[in-house]
């Protein structure tokens, strides 16, 4: 390599780079220091004394590595290991200890033994030059077109044109496969499951709400009647409608409401419904400030306001939670009166 | 004759005239009179010790309202202010007493200084100071009582009920308070506390009364079984013990990667800077 080196300075010689004129050494090269040597050099008690240090750490990584396998058979389960405030599976902890501490010894000896006993000595390594050398290129460049030359690939252009077929349709399969990202979700993306007369019911619990149930201040995380029999009778359905049609059902005091014209009858005496799906990315959302009645997503703060339309007031998302308009059944139960009027989520690229 | 007459005993007297026309009606009169007699000897008493007992609660709960939360409150529980001024407290007609005694019983009330929330601290009332504090707003208007003990009773919670709290927990709750209960921020300085060691009865009032910025979950919605499985799956979260040994506040990746770092990183560059350190030197000696 330091050959390479010379012949490069070499070059640079006979040809002065560019009209720029080159220090030829701005920083004076120190050179390699005069080598001193270590205490366990020169004292062989020192050596010694380390070469018994370094195999006690190596004992006693062992000695620890066994502790591990005895700790695990002794250590019942479940005891707790108590260190004031804080505590933590013995049993657990235990293992760990030993064989994070065993580890620790082992990785130790081994930086003790080569930095006090293994030979001690300093060597400088020149770097490569980083092209090849011209010679190097030429002979490759040769080879290759004498390569180039005896297969025939010039000459014989029914095999070049039967190559470059066969090996460019090769990459079609990698573009077919893409197909499987789909089907197009067509008209999904507009529909939800809800849709006229369908219940609002509690999630989780799936009891219907009345009206009255409802008070000033009120959160609610619903859900559609017609979702929870989707559940055993088709789990990935289930999910994926869950995902588009969970709602948050909200009271506010009528005199804090903005409604929005065209929306005077959706809600029911200040019981308003929206999307609980973030129109942003999606995330599902109800942390909700009665006090302001705003809506916030965990996931990149966009915040809504509820009693204006869920209109957006903070954050990167684009457009207010869809309203779902509310009515009350015969038996008095909320109910929809029709499903969502715009899609619900973030934006996609059919709708713009 | 007429000396036996007057000698005849008084049962004789009766039992000689028990057939006479007005017997009857004697009869009834003395009947009606006996019971009321009874009645206006028990009844209007003990009508009159409760009344007076709950009134004289209420009228100190009035008295203890008047000293320490008038000012901002105002005088009778109106509320401050025009409700602009961040020193004016809500109107607490018809919040009820399980909103009073949550707010005392945790300490938020009486409030030290106005601010983005109201922090719990050590209880300024004793109980019986509480709870007539909670008499008195309760009698201002109908409002949600205190919750009876039973309903928050978690003693007797199977694992399935303990399950159920979960996923009620974590549908509803876990958006502000964390999915290990251990509270997040809200905008603008407030906060959702921590769950933890909170008495069972003030995580129930908290739902059933909505302080704060907390939105409200009724007993209508949110029935009282689903809140005592909430309250027992806080329980279990808060009496789990934590397998490495560090909780680091359950807050997943973020808090484990920031220990690892600060600690396992940290080692790392000693090691490092171990490794590349030169060790002592014999200076100017020769090896043998």
């Amino acid at each position: 390599m330091s050959h390479d080196m010379e012949k490069a300075t070499a070059a640079d010689k006979e040809h002065p780079p560019g009209p720029v004129q080159v220090i030829a050494d701005p920083i004076q090269d120190p050179g390699i220091e005069p080598h001193e040597y270590r205490i366990t050099d020169i004292d062989t008690k020192a050596a010694d004394r380390v070469e018994r240090q370094v195999s006690a750490m190596f004992t006693l990584a062992g000695l620890l590595a066994l502790g591990s396998c005895v700790a695990y058979f002794a250590i019942p389960r479940n005891s707790v290991l108590e260190f004031g405030p804080l505590s933590g599976n013995a049993n657990n902890m235990v293992i760990g200890l030993c064989l994070g501490l065993a580890l620790f010894l082992i990785g130790a000896a081994a930086i003790q033994w080569a930095k006090k006993l293994m030979v001690d000595e300093e060597i400088v390594e020149y770097r490569h030059a980083a092209h090849s050398s011209p010679e190097q290129i030429a002979d490759i460049t040769d080879a290759f077109n004498q390569g180039v030359a005896e297969s025939g690939f010039s000459r014989r252009k029914l095999i070049r044109r039967g190559m470059l077929t066969g090996l460019g349709l090769l990459g079609l399969p990698a573009i077919v496969l893409l197909r499987d990202l789909g089907p197009l979700p067509g008209r999904s993306l507009y529909n939800t499951i809800w849709a006229k007369g369908i219940r609002v019911v509690n999630d989780v619990t799936d009891r219907p709400i009345k009206p009255s149930d409802l008070i000033v201040g009120q959160l609610v995380n619903a859900a559609p009647a017609n979702l929870a029999p989707m559940q055993d009778e088709n789990p990935t359905e289930y999910q994926n409608a869950k995902a588009k049609a969970a709602v948050i059902v909200v009271r506010i005091k009528p005199s804090e409401i903005r409604t929005r014209p065209g929306r005077e009858n959706w809600g029911i005496d200040g019981i308003l419904c929206y999307s609980k799906i973030c129109t942003h990315v999606g995330c599902p959302i109800s942390l909700y400030e009665q006090t302001t009645h705003h809506v916030l997503c965990p996931c990149h703060q966009s915040t809504f306001d509820l009693s204006d339309g869920a209109k957006v007031v903070f954050g990167p998302a684009a457009r207010p939670l869809p309203q779902l308009p509310l009515a009350v059944d015969s038996e008095g139960y909320l109910v929809a009166q029709s499903g969502f009027t715009e899609p619900v989520g973030p934006s996609f690229f059919e709708r713009g | 004759m007429s000396e036996k007459r007057h000698s005849l005993s008084p049962a004789r007297f009766l039992s000689a005239r028990r057939r006479h026309r007005s017997a009857g009606l004697v009869v009834l009169l003395f009947g009606l009179l006996a019971v009321g007699s009874a009645y206006a000897a028990f009844a209007p008493d003990n009508a009159a010790a409760d009344n007076s007992a709950q009134s004289q609660q209420i009228e100190e709960g009035k008295k203890l309202f008047a000293v320490g939360c008038a000012s901002c409150h105002g005088l009778n529980a109106e509320g401050g202010g025009n409700g602009e001024g961040k020193m004016a407290g809500p109107s607490l007609i018809g919040v009820g007493a399980a909103a009073v005694d949550f707010q005392v019983g945790t300490g938020r009330m009486p409030a030290m200084q106005p601010g983005a929330q109201i922090p719990r601290k050590t209880p300024a009332y004793t109980q019986a100071e509480i709870e007539a504090l909670a008499a008195y707003v309760a009698s201002l208007a109908p409002g949600p009582a205190v919750p009876a003990q039973d309903s928050y009773d978690i003693s007797k919670a199977t694992d399935e009920q303990v399950t159920r709290g979960g996923e009620l927990f974590r549908t509803n709750c876990t958006a502000c308070h964390n999915f290990a209960g251990r509270g997040g921020a809200l905008p603008n300085g407030k906060y959702a506390p921590s769950l933890m060691n909170v008495d069972p009865k003030h995580i129930y009032e908290a739902m059933l009364t909505g302080p704060q910025q907390m939105p409200v979950f009724s007993d209508q919605v949110m029935q009282s079984e689903d809140k005592r499985d909430i309250i027992a799956y806080l329980h279990a979260l808060q009496t789990q013990t934590d397998p490495g040994g560090f909780g680091l506040g359950r807050l997943g990746p973020v808090s484990e990667g920031l220990w690892g770092w600060l600690g396992g990183i940290g080692l790392l560059v000693c090691v490092a800077v171990w490794i590349g350190a030169k060790g002592v030197k014999a200076k100017g000696a020769k090896a043998e």
